[in-house]
């Protein structure tokens, strides 16, 4: 009886998630669908497949420079806040002083604060400094906020991490860096090339904190945020974000598959072996 | 190696020797956490100051005027036009909060409680959608509740509305509905932390005492659920009131909210130390709903017992 009633609760429930779940996809797939539809507005019923608002893409000269600054920031962005996220969730998981919580929470804070306040914040101060707005600054904005999510993916890879391989191979007579490059590395490389794709991911997606830090040079996002205005120019932004959409999937779904190689490489020994 | 030394006899020393690795590693991680703690400093914590301090200054075109002045305080606070952008973003963050954490709520139990070895593939396919662009998100929101959307034409379609309705989009609700999704995973993943640490135990001896799968769920499991949704409350209601893109794109007259004005002022308008007075006020006054939804949450659980 109770089981029967445990599986009706499940039953229920399994429908609900399953709702759920299409909820949380549907909105993004109309893009896709949309973009390869013939009609320049978005609404039913679909008139015809077509390619040639893809085609129409790589012929914006403003589109590919829109690009080419994407990558340029992604890439700083995200090496810069995996290489501080690397220190931070290296001392936070192998040390212990006091103000680590504080400093740790300091650290995290961007993820729970309104974008605008990061932006304006930084925006006053970098003109405060008498820096000129550029990619640069674009670059620094996004190291603040990707640092939390780098910590967060690194301090699990990190964590549960056996030191006895590192004070074995420092007495077996290699130098701190040796160690560091020969076990350390080699056990976390997975957990930080997943931290610089999803540093990357978030860079490339974001928008107001570029917005607002950039001088005259425009990301993606910014891009699309401009074309927004433009009724006609719908379609070929439906295919950009089609293409973006495609492009954060599959970074995700690569540092998701190395997060858990990661997790599962230093939480059981055997798994090296195995 | 080291258990050897706690138990060798000169007591004193080892404690001695104790105390100086122990300070050493202090420095040690201390060092080693500063880069990112002075990146920090120098792009959160300094920047914040500074939008402080401007919030108490006044601008005259381009100079800064320094006199100390509660002047932009009382301009944010009882004009209005800023008044009732702060109320609706509050409204707004409040309800998208709401019914983040309601609808999340099953999903997360859903996955703690039924998610069997798929666990981990549920909640990435719950996270996944959430990495991709929150921009194109809520432009795929646009392209649903348009004049011309999908919603519109996909309902004139099976005959249940005769021409496009205009109310779907350009109001608050727009505004709610696409905040509602574009936060949902944020909402759910604190919820199932929080049910993971629940104690199956808790939950057989409540039932093996007499309480239905109801009584337990609302006595055990769902007060021991709390802390997570606390903080899912809190992860969704303090980064939406200030959301910037979703009032601009689907929110129109009726949905623009305090971000918006908090970007004139630092953009057409150019009154920064007006912006950064509302930017300011905008922060205490969610921190102090926060404080509030904590303590109304608290005292439910409370009761629940």
């Amino acid at each position: 009886m109770t089981a029967m009633r445990r599986f009706f609760a499940g039953g229920w429930l399994t429908a609900y998630a399953f709702l759920y779940i299409v909820f949380l996809y549907l909105p993004v797939i109309f893009l896709p669908i949309f973009s390869i539809n013939t009609a320049p507005t978005p609404k039913f019923p679909l008139t015809g497949y077509t390619l040639k608002w893809y085609e129409d893409l790589p012929k914006t000269p403003a589109l590919l420079d829109a690009a080419w600054n994407s990558l340029i920031v992604g890439v700083s962005a995200s090496v810069l806040a995996t290489l501080l996220g690397i220190l931070a969730a290296r001392s936070i998981t192998r040390y212990r002083y006091p103000g680590r919580r504080t400093i740790n929470g300091l650290i995290m804070a961007p993820l729970v604060l309104p974008e605008i306040i990061l932006a304006i914040s930084m925006l006053l101060v970098m003109l405060q400094l008498g820096l000129s707005l550029s990619l640069f600054t674009v670059v620094l904005g996004h190291v603040l906020i990707c640092i939390p999510y780098s910590m967060t993916v690194l301090t699990a890879g990190f964590e549960g991490f056996d030191r006895s391989l590192e004070e074995a191979s420092a007495d077996l007579g290699e130098s701190a860096f040796g160690t560091f490059r020969r076990v350390t590395l080699p056990m976390v490389a997975p957990a930080i090339i997943s931290s610089l794709l999803v540093c990357f991911t978030i860079s490339l997606d974001e928008f107001v904190i570029a917005f607002f830090l950039t001088g005259t040079e425009t990301t993606l996002p910014i891009y699309i945020w401009g074309q927004l205005r433009f009724a006609a120019k719908l379609p070929g932004v439906l295919a950009l974000g089609t293409l973006l959409l495609v492009a954060s999937f599959v970074l995700m779904t690569v540092a998701e598959i190395l997060r858990r190689r990661a997790a599962r490489r230093t939480q059981n020994e055997g798994g090296l072996y195995a | 190696m080291t258990a050897a030394a706690e138990r060798s006899p000169a007591f004193g020393m080892t404690r001695a020797r104790r105390n100086a690795l122990l300070q050493s590693e202090s420095v040690q991680g201390f060092a080693l956490i500063s880069p990112t703690f002075v990146y920090a400093l120098i792009l959160l914590v300094l920047p914040i100051l500074v939008v402080l301090a401007h919030s108490f200054w006044t601008q005259h075109y381009l100079t800064i005027d320094h006199t100390f002045t509660l002047e932009n305080y009382r301009i944010a606070l009882t004009e209005p036009i800023y008044r009732d952008l702060l109320w609706r973003s509050l409204y707004i963050s409040l309800t998208v909060s709401f019914f983040t954490v309601i609808l999340a709520y099953p999903i997360a139990y859903f996955i703690s409680f039924h998610g069997g070895r798929h666990k981990s593939l549920w909640l990435f396919l719950i996270t996944i959608p959430f990495w991709t662009s929150y921009l194109l998100r809520v432009m795929s929101w646009k392209v649903i509740l348009g004049y011309n959307g999908v919603l519109n034409s996909g309902l004139m379609g099976l005959g249940i509305i005769d021409e496009p309705s205009t109310a779907l989009l350009y109001n608050s609700s727009a505004v709610i509905i696409t905040l509602t999704h574009a936060w949902a995973a944020f909402a759910i993943l604190p919820i199932f932390v929080s049910l993971e640490k629940v104690d199956r135990t808790l939950v057989e001896a409540a039932t093996d005492l007499g309480d239905g799968p109801l009584h337990s769920f609302l006595r055990v499991t769902l007060p021991l659920s709390a802390p997570g949704v606390i903080s899912a409350a809190l992860i969704v209601m303090i980064p939406t009131v200030g959301d910037y893109v979703t009032p601009k794109l689907v929110g129109g007259k009726d949905g623009v909210m305090i971000a918006n004005a908090i970007q004139a002022q630092f953009g057409k308008a150019a009154n920064w130390p007006l912006g950064a007075a509302l930017s300011v006020t905008t922060m205490l006054v969610v921190s102090l709903m926060a404080g509030a939804t904590v303590l109304i949450i608290r005292a439910i659980q409370r009761l629940a017992r």
